[in-house]
């Protein structure tokens, strides 16, 4: 249920910027890694780089090599959609689909692939949601519009969205920057939870969300703007917070940086 | 975010040590105003609010304004009403069933039915023929062109709904007559058993001409608002459909027609209207005949508005009061349309009101 992504070398150009420089790392299966790093770092572009989201934008391309499980993600004859599927993606404002239900929102993903039999999309529904740690909460009311709940239970029903497909790999990019505190615990403690199923990715400009959440930690940074980003450090978790190898990520997890 | 000693043991640091540096005596980092006198913020006491002040002007002058329109629509539903009454009196046959027009008769006879059906059933081949056309447009220009494209095309759908009426009405007898004649012709020899497309001519000066014409006047309206609705399509909402692995065409089907659906009905609605009250193009291609009939391709048709501006030059006083009622009847047309897709559009607001 979860597989291994890997970058070499990987640069993402919006046009003829370069946003990201020369990224390499491996994330394992059933880990969950954090990407952290100031603003315009490249963080986000590298996470939209790995589902092939980036290629969205006009005039977006990407060099370099990504795989999962040792097959390239940007092969010619890879289908996009198909990547989209394995690989997940959790937004960073809660985006549920505005004209649909809570339930339509959780199984809109498994209808785009054609499944069709209501007891299929019954269950599915009601198992995405409660991996989700939603289903208490709104199984009286599934066919209430989605956009209706909290901001923190828009993000669970995004995420239980995402689940409901069941892919390899989730990505997150900062899933609790629009959530008060205890809305982000609960996503945290949702995170612990899908672990043990997928392997997850998450950008976060919050230290100690990566740190407590993560395995691996890698820190990206820019020289000055206009630069490209670039991963400076990539370690575990627990090491780049008690004893980066690199001054800039000590610099910037003190709080000391520019 | 949730600062749980024991969990973020490790990253604690960023939070005191940028805070402190953040820190500063009350007041202390504020400059003094550069300004002469007392600051902006007021010195000394609170003072009293104006009597008199451009807020009370305003809010009297968007009243009246409002108040305005009421009045303005009263004044005119008086009016009509009081010139159709004495018509309608005069009238010796029914006027909803009654079918063909003598209200300048000494025993004046006139009725609506074939004019309002007349009405209805171009705008409705309109509507059927132009919406499809327009929201594949609308689509393309939206999401599928390339901006450099989508633009001035954009421009050009845009200048096509500035073309007047008449333009389109004396273009459509003079040029547009001749394939459609020989289209008409076509259908009724191999489709002639479908009885719309049946008879034995004179073909032409048809409802179908009429409602293609109207056709290609409601498109660039119908057009140009589905575009606007389809680009205000969240990025967002599109991005997790494309994220869930939806194709391009999925992802509009998932994300865009929903979100644009009141849109596209406001704007088919505003079509409709156009279609309805389209007095002069109608004039000049339909055949004017007062019948009810499905035929679509033989001489004929009327429509209530093309009838007002054919007849009203002759018309006496009972005449010009039986237009009038014919024009309510238009009004009361329009109206019912327009409520029943204000009905769509509400039945499903709860999902709209808390997307916003």
């Amino acid at each position: 249920m979860a597989k291994r992504i890997e970058a070499s070398n990987v640069s993402s150009y919006y046009g003829s910027f370069k946003a990201i420089d020369g990224i390499s790392m491996t994330v394992e299966p059933k880990t969950i890694t954090a990407l952290i790093g100031p603003s315009g770092c490249g963080k986000s572009t590298f996470l939209r780089s790995i589902n092939r989201m980036h290629e969205v934008l006009p005039g977006a391309r990407i060099e370099g090599r990504l795989t999962i499980d040792d097959q390239n993600i940007y092969d010619s004859d890879v289908d996009v959609t198909a990547v989209r599927r394995m690989i997940g993606m959790v937004f960073q404002r809660p985006n549920p689909f505005p004209t649909m239900s809570i339930y339509e929102n959780v199984v809109a993903g498994l209808k785009l692939n054609g499944v069709k039999k209501k007891s299929l999309l019954d269950d599915a529904a009601e198992r995405s949601l409660k991996a989700a740690n939603l289903w208490d909460e709104v199984k009286d009311r599934l066919n209430r519009p989605g956009a209706g709940l909290s901001g923190g239970q828009q993000q669970r029903l995004c995420i239980a969205r995402t689940i409901a497909v069941e892919p390899q790999v989730v990505l997150m990019d900062e899933p609790c920057s629009a959530l008060d505190p205890i809305s982000t615990l609960a996503i945290e403690d949702l995170m612990f939870k899908l672990k043990d199923r997928f392997t997850i990715i998450i950008v976060t400009h919050n230290m100690q969300q990566a740190a407590r959440v993560s395995d691996r930690t890698g820190f990206f940074s820019i020289d000055k703007t206009g630069e490209p980003g670039r991963l400076i450090e990539y370690d575990d978790t627990q090491k780049i917070f008690s004893n980066p190898t690199e001054k800039k990520t000590e610099d910037y997890i003190t709080g000391r940086f520019g | 975010m949730g600062d749980d000693p024991s969990r973020s043991a490790d990253a604690n640091a960023g939070g005191p040590v940028v805070t402190t540096s953040h820190s500063r005596a009350a007041g202390g980092g504020v400059p003094p105003t550069p300004l002469d006198g007392p600051p902006l913020g007021g010195g000394g006491g609170l003072p009293r609010k104006a009597r008199f002040s451009m807020e009370t002007g305003f809010r009297g002058l968007s009243t009246a304004a409002g108040a305005m329109v009421l009045v303005i629509i009263i004044a005119i539903a008086i009016f009509l009403v009081s010139k159709a009454v004495p018509a309608l009196n005069a009238n010796t046959e029914n006027f909803l069933s009654y079918k063909t027009w003598f209200p300048n008769d000494a025993e004046p006879k006139f009725g609506i039915a074939a004019l309002a059906f007349g009405t209805v059933l171009t705008s409705v081949i309109a509507l059927l023929v132009a919406v499809p056309i327009a929201l594949g447009i609308a689509l393309f220009l939206s999401h599928y062109a390339p901006k450099r494209l989508a633009t001035p095309l954009g421009f050009v759908i845009d200048l096509l709904a500035a073309v007047p009426s008449v333009v389109f009405g004396l273009w459509g007898r003079d040029v547009f007559l001749n394939p459609v004649r020989d289209f008409s012709v076509w259908l009724n020899t191999y489709f002639g058993w479908v009885p719309i497309f049946g008879g034995d001519g004179p073909f032409g000066r048809s409802i179908l001409l009429g409602s293609l014409v109207l056709a290609i006047m409601v498109l660039p309206i119908v057009t140009s608002l589905s575009r606007e609705v389809f680009q205000q399509t969240p990025a967002m909402n599109e991005e997790a459909a494309l994220a869930l692995g939806a194709t391009k065409w999925e992802m509009i089907r998932t994300t865009v027609l929903p979100y644009g659906k009141p849109g596209v009905i406001a704007a088919v609605m505003l079509g409709l209207g156009r279609a309805l009250g389209e007095t002069i193009a109608l004039a000049l291609t339909l055949g004017t005949v007062f019948e009810i009939s499905f035929n679509v391709i033989e001489n004929g048709g009327n429509s209530i508005a093309a009838n007002i501006a054919n007849t009203f030059g002759e018309a006496n006083a009972t005449g010009r009061g039986a237009l009038i009622a014919s024009g309510l009847v238009l009004f009361a047309i329009t109206l019912v349309v327009n409520m029943a897709a204000r009905a769509i559009i509400y039945r499903r607001r709860e999902f709209r009101d808390s997307a916003a």
